[in-house]
């Protein structure tokens, strides 16, 4: 196991090079001029030249990066443009604020959607796969900021139970920890709990056709350990890859959600610094993500094999 | 994993204690900005939602009240000398920044000669006229011009005027800016709140009420009223004017309005490159008719409830410097087909770069509807306000619906937009005559003879029209109706004197 990981880590090197170059050509070509977003209205070309020099940005694009590559190398992810603030140290505020939220959103689409998922298998074809399927299906085109928006005007506003908008870590006050990110957690989580259900319960119907599962039965078990023992273990193989990806997927993909609720994530991080062409920014929370998908996938690779024994030789 | 563990276990007990709602203490106040304030130094500084942190934060020279004069705040009083070279400020006494470094003469001196030495500073064109700053006695500081600068008080009631505390200029500023304000800095996160506590030594402490103030960003304003009205918020700026209504049939919210300083118009690329050949860019008598197409009155009835007010000149009417004997522009179709068909182009099309957000969409198709009436064919290129800006800069565009927030001082709102090469003249419209007046309006002291300026460039302008204005937008705060003793100014700040929660 232990050689996998290294042979994983390593071929991720050229993979994350390739994302820095893309970023970082990707950014040079949106139309805009960081320092003049920057400036707002202040804008003296006069001055703005200066600060084009004092920011690099009068170098051709290879060489400004490998200016950054430089920084990198020395552990200096650079700095936002705007305010000035390390980058690390952005990453730092936001990226355990969208962990929680996405941790809090992965429960809450799991608590939903393998349970439905494998009892729209089990009653396949019955009323109650039907409203699971229904479930689901509203689940994934209820648009997540439209859903938040309804929830803080009925939850918050008109029943005034939770508030409509922060965020508490979970280590600093669990209590309202829970109360802010209940609602957002719900919104993220409702989507994915039907993308889940709807793999769950198509792994299930794989899985409950073969024939161990008909041994399993004929030697007497009773039917929810055949299902729950036998036939959802297997099943979950594919749900696991899936999760991980979601819960990558939820790191930069909360935008909307933490928009709307104004939680001061990672998405919201990433998608601010996009508007005002904050390179800096973007280029080092492009960077991150990248680290942590690749990071994901390989403790999906190890949970595969913790779950399914037969890997454990490959 | 510790997170999740912790998280399910103690969910039932969660959820009861979900059900109380805490409120917050009286003595603190939570305002919701509209977007997230650049760098918090003031010498940096750009975003007007910066200023209003950095009118709790930071004391300034002088301020301006409601009525737009200048009111003494770390100078008691001030005298223009020398032929208007000389500007000598009398300072308070007992000053203190949050440091506990003394404010006096000197450091004056140090702020200006950072503003105008830092390598980022964004108060350097507006101070430019400082020559020197003498320190004539502890309490007494005098800024030697090069050129008589009327425009210059304006400047140090603003941002130029902030005092730092010396002592902190040798660590970067923007993450823990050090003022004499009535709140210090205790922390910012980005994209999220800046909170300030209570600073014991001010000044003038007794007029301020509260123990700590907090800014959240929050960018969308449905958004923002509804954390108004579930209580996570005290105050928020720029309520959108669809919502003024709703908001005012609420009992628990109150809604408070000034007219703001700024404009909002049409820029016509007159002489930006080759874009600018155009009927528009090239005949000014297509500008009056597509000037005169346009109702300013059902415009801002129709988009802004009536709130903004309609206007064909750069300054409010609260301004001393509007011109009384030029109101909005009335519509007269009539009149604008008349001039199309005098310059020979009774039927032409255009395009308007427009920024992306609904209400400018909306604004637009608006004039978009107005101008085809009168023959004129607007087409609309929306983008995104970097791409805009961009453009805009670099000449490619035949004009563009924008405008701008407002200075205090008429200056700000005119000169570098019309005068040639003016810094962000983007039309480069150019007229030696309009920038022989507004030249001159510079240099000297006394309303009226500026005045007098003003209104020569101003009839001008508007024959030339490079940019047809069309309204002045409203500032909107929305509070909680317990919020008692805020007064709204024109320059859109939220002054915190004798504001209390009740």
């Amino acid at each position: 196991m232990w050689s996998l990981i290294l042979r994983r880590l390593l071929v991720a090197i050229p993979t994350i090079f390739l994302v820095m170059v893309f970023v970082f050509i990707l950014q040079r070509m949106l139309p805009g001029d960081p320092l003049l977003v920057m400036a707002g209205e202040e804008r003296d070309p006069a001055v703005l030249e200066e600060l084009r020099k004092l920011y690099g940005f009068d170098r051709s694009v290879p060489v400004q990066f490998l200016y950054w590559l430089r920084e990198i190398a020395s552990g200096n992810f650079g700095s936002s443009l705007r305010t000035g603030a390390p980058v690390t140290e952005l990453i730092g505020q936001t990226l355990p604020v969208t962990i929680q939220l996405a941790v809090a959103s992965l429960i809450i689409a799991l608590l939903i959607g393998i349970p439905t998922g494998v009892l729209a298998a089990v009653k396949k074809g019955t009323w109650l796969d039907y409203v699971a399927n229904a479930i689901s299906l509203s689940g994934l085109s209820i648009p997540n900021f439209w859903l938040g928006i309804i929830l803080i005007l009925f939850v918050s506003v008109n029943l005034r139970w939770l508030p409509a908008s922060g965020f508490v870590s979970v280590f600093d006050d669990p209590a309202e920890a829970f109360r802010t990110t209940i609602m957002p957690a719900f919104v993220l989580g409702s989507g994915l709990a039907a993308t889940l259900m709807r793999h769950t319960r198509s792994a299930m119907l794989e899985v409950l056709r073969l024939d161990y599962v008909r041994t399993a039965r004929a030697k007497g078990l009773l039917e929810p350990a055949v299902v729950l023992k036998h036939a959802l273990r297997n099943a979950l193989v594919p749900i696991v890859t899936l999760s991980t990806l979601l819960f990558g997927q939820l790191l930069a993909g909360a935008v909307l959600t933490e928009q709307v609720f104004t939680i001061p994530g990672f998405g919201k991080l990433i998608v601010d610094a996009v508007f005002n062409r904050d390179y800096g920014v973007v280029q080092g929370v492009v960077l991150c993500t990248a680290i942590a998908f690749i990071l994901m996938n390989l403790v999906a690779d190890v949970l595969y094999i913790v779950i399914n024994p037969r890997l454990r030789t490959a | 994993m510790p997170t999740l563990a912790r998280l399910t276990r103690g969910l039932p007990a969660l959820a009861v204690a979900a059900l109380f709602a805490l409120p917050a203490s009286a003595a603190e106040i939570r305002i919701g900005l509209q977007e997230d304030p650049d760098i918090l130094d003031p010498h940096e500084a750009r975003t007007f939602v910066g200023r209003i942190v950095f009118n709790a934060l930071c004391d300034k020279l002088i301020d301006t009240n409601e009525k737009l004069e200048f009111v003494p705040r770390l100078a008691t009083s001030w005298t223009v000398s020398d032929e208007g070279k000389t500007l000598t400020f009398k300072l308070r006494a007992g000053v203190k920044f949050h440091d506990g470094t003394p404010f006096d003469a000197a450091a004056v001196k140090a702020n200006m000669e950072r503003a105008k030495d830092l390598k980022t500073s964004r108060r350097k064109s507006e101070i430019a006229s400082i020559a020197s700053v003498e320190v004539v006695d502890p309490l007494t500081v005098a800024f030697k011009l090069s050129k008589p600068d009327a425009p210059l008080l304006a400047q140090l009631s603003d941002r130029a005027g902030m005092m730092l505390s010396p002592a902190s200029f040798d660590k970067p500023v923007g993450p823990k800016p050090i003022c004499s304000g009535p709140y210090t800095f205790v922390e910012r996160v980005q994209n999220d709140r800046i909170v300030l506590e209570r600073f014991a030594d001010h000044w003038e402490k007794d007029k301020y009420h509260f123990d700590k103030v907090t800014f959240r960003t929050i960018p969308d304003s449905t958004v923002r009223l509804a954390n108004l009205r579930s209580g996570q918020l005290d105050m928020l700026e720029r309520l959108a004017a669809s919502d003024v209504k709703s908001a005012k049939g609420d009992k628990s919210l109150k809604v408070d309005s000034v007219v703001g300083l700024g404009y909002q118009g049409i820029s016509v690329n007159i002489n930006n490159g080759a874009r600018a050949d155009t009927p528009l860019g090239k005949d000014k008598r297509v500008r009056q008719a597509l000037s005169l197409s346009i109702d300013r009155e059902a415009l801002t009835q129709v988009v802004f409830e009536g709130l903004f007010e309609p206007t064909g000149q750069p300054f409010p009417s609260t301004s001393p410097y509007y011109d009384k004997s030029f109101p909005a522009p009335k519509r007269d179709v009539a009149k604008a087909k008349a001039l199309l068909k005098e310059a020979g182009v009774e039927k032409f099309s255009f395009e308007m770069q427009v920024a992306n957000s609904p209400v400018d969409q909306q604004v637009a198709q608006v004039i978009q509807a107005m101008a085809s009436e009168a023959g004129i064919d607007i087409k609309l290129r929306s983008s995104e306000f970097a791409t805009m800006l961009k453009s805009q800069t670099a000449g490619d565009f035949q004009a563009t619906r924008v405008g701008w927030s407002g200075r205090v001082d008429p200056d700000g709102n005119l000169h570098q937009f019309v005068t040639t090469g003016g810094g962000i003249n983007d039309t480069k419209y150019s007229n030696p005559a309009v920038d022989k007046e507004l030249n001159a309006s510079r240099v000297v002291y006394e309303t009226a003879a500026r005045k007098a300026h003003f209104d020569a460039a101003g009839k001008i302008l508007r024959e030339d029209l490079p940019i047809i204005y069309l309204y002045l937008p409203a500032w909107i705060w929305a509070s909680s109706a317990k919020l008692d003793g805020f007064v709204p100014n024109p320059d859109g700040m939220i002054r915190l004197a004798n504001v209390k929660l009740k």
